[in-house]
């Protein structure tokens, strides 16, 4: 039992049991493998774009993520202002959220909705009002991680 | 008059003597587009904001309301609404527009039954003679407050809900005999606020059907009547969940009701094939489809007596944020055909 459910009286566990029953569940299965499916067209997508700049550019296998990447962020940024992202992801779930293509319609969704108050306060405010977590933690996880190779580097243990 | 704990009795039978009802376009696909007065394929409706164009669909079904009636803002006494933004703003600015005195309510998506009994107790008690009242909700303006983006493509699970672009508006005047084959509203029963402890803010039918239940029970009580009394009980906006699990909670009350006779305004405005999941929501929603349809239909002489519950949610985004459950509220409003 979660410290939630601990803080309840019994009444109100007990009206938990009774809407529980009436409860339309999610759809776990079924979201698992269609998030498999969007989440492996999107990737499939990025790969046969990496393979495009290698193969029709100066690109090696190495260098091509970069270009990639900023190709899938354009796409996905497109299909947000047409307002299509968003039904992909209603399909998708995971599958669509996970890939960079994700972050993008995340930073550009903002960016769109809070145009109406202004360049500065709207969009500059809150364009990594949805994306700002994905940074903060993902550049404090870089962090600690290299600190743990240096210390490891250090140690002799490397 | 009070009657019972919490509840009042309109002696005088206030009259619903006009209603405007306008929408988007979700609405104009929807079962009832007919009830509508106005109808627009836009969620902008030609302006630059969707609150102001919230605001806009509030004016609408306003100066519908005077030019159905055939009146001026001047006739009108007072203006009683309110809605789902922040410090309800676009109800104000409306009321900025039409200048009428106003009061600006809040009860989430159950505003539009709070108004209407405020307006009835004032006519009924002669504080005045001709009020305004009604609510109304804009889906992307209520989607970016109370969850993310427009066009952020975030999972919504099967329990949630798809909040109404609408504004339902009536004018509930003294009954003085001139208006014919127009419903009068009878009582009303205020609710008190009940929280179960529900804490999904996908699943907000589950979280307003213990407060539904709650009124309709106190409102049996408090006029000594049962379900039989009445041809069709609504709910504002419990959903497929909230409905079926109020229904329960009824039923073990030992309330003996038809389940054809328990309907829920946010299951009647969409047709079944709308990716609205759990059903329709917000303070729009039981007003439009009480002002367009429902009255419509009583007049057509299809329900004499109706009890219309609606219900809210008294959450904010940061009351969810900071681990709170949700309160919930519901107000009912007994209307019949004279």
């Amino acid at each position: 039992m979660s410290s939630k459910q601990k803080k309840k009286t019994p009444e109100q566990q007990k009206y938990d049991i009774l809407q529980k029953k009436h409860e339309t569940k999610r759809p776990v299965l079924k979201n698992c493998l269609r998030a498999f499916l969007v989440g492996g067209i999107i990737c499939t997508i990025g790969q046969a774009i990496t393979y495009f700049y290698i193969y029709f550019f100066n690109f090696t296998e190495q260098t091509a993520g970069n270009p990639t990447v900023a190709t899938m962020v354009f796409l996905a940024m497109l299909l947000t202002g047409f307002g299509v992202y968003d039904h992909i992801g209603q399909y998708g779930g995971a599958g669509s959220a996970v890939p960079v293509t994700g972050f993008s319609n995340a930073v550009v969704s903002a960016a769109i909705e809070h145009r109406t108050e202004g360049l500065v306060l709207g969009v500059g405010g809150n364009i990594f009002k949805l994306a700002g977590s994905v940074i903060v933690f993902g550049v404090f996880a870089a962090f600690v991680v290299a600190l743990i190779k240096t210390i490891l580097i250090n140690w002799g243990v490397l | 008059m009070l009657m019972g704990k919490q509840s009042w009795v309109f002696q005088n039978k206030p009259v619903i003597a006009a209603t405007g009802v306008t929408g988007g376009p979700f609405e104009a696909n929807g079962k009832l587009a007919a009830d509508f007065d106005i109808l627009h394929d836009d969620l902008w409706i030609d302006e630059d904001s969707y609150e102001k164009a919230h605001r806009v669909l509030i004016e609408e079904a306003c100066e519908t309301v005077l030019k159905k009636a055939n009146l001026q803002e001047e006739d009108i006494h007072f203006f009683i609404a309110g809605d789902l933004i922040n410090q309800i703003t676009p109800t104000s600015f409306s009321a900025r527009t039409n200048q009428i005195p106003y009061f600006g309510i809040f009860g989430a998506c159950s505003t539009s039954m709070e108004g209407l009994a405020l307006a009835s107790f004032m006519i009924d008690h002669g504080g005045a003679k001709n009020i305004i009242t009604g609510s109304g909700s804009h889906n992307a303006a209520a989607e970016r407050q109370f969850r993310y983006p427009t066009e952020y493509g975030g999972q919504k699970p099967p329990t949630a809900q798809w909040t109404v672009t609408g504004a339902g508006f009536a004018l509930v005047k003294e009954n003085d005999g001139t208006d014919e084959n127009c419903p009068v509203t009878v009582s009303a029963t205020i609710g008190k606020v009940v929280d179960m402890g529900l804490t999904d803010p996908f699943n907000m039918g589950g979280a307003m059907a213990p407060a539904a239940t709650d009124t309709i029970l106190a409102h049996f009580k408090d006029l000594n009547v049962d379900a039989s009394y009445y041809d069709l009980i609504v709910t504002g906006d419990l959903g497929e969940i909230g409905r079926n699990t109020s229904y329960e909670l009824l039923t073990n009350a030992g309330v003996k009701m038809d389940k054809e006779k328990y309907q829920d305004c946010g299951l009647l405005i969409y047709k079944e094939d709308q990716p609205v999941n759990s059903g329709a929501s917000g303070s729009g929603c039981s007003a439009a489809v009480l002002y367009g349809h429902l009255l419509n239909q009583m007049k057509k002489g299809k329900y004499k007596r109706i009890l219309v519950v609606a219900t809210g949610a008294l959450l904010s985004p940061m009351s969810f944020q900071q681990g709170e459950s949700i309160p919930c509220i519901a107000h009912a409003v007994s209307i019949e055909m004279p």
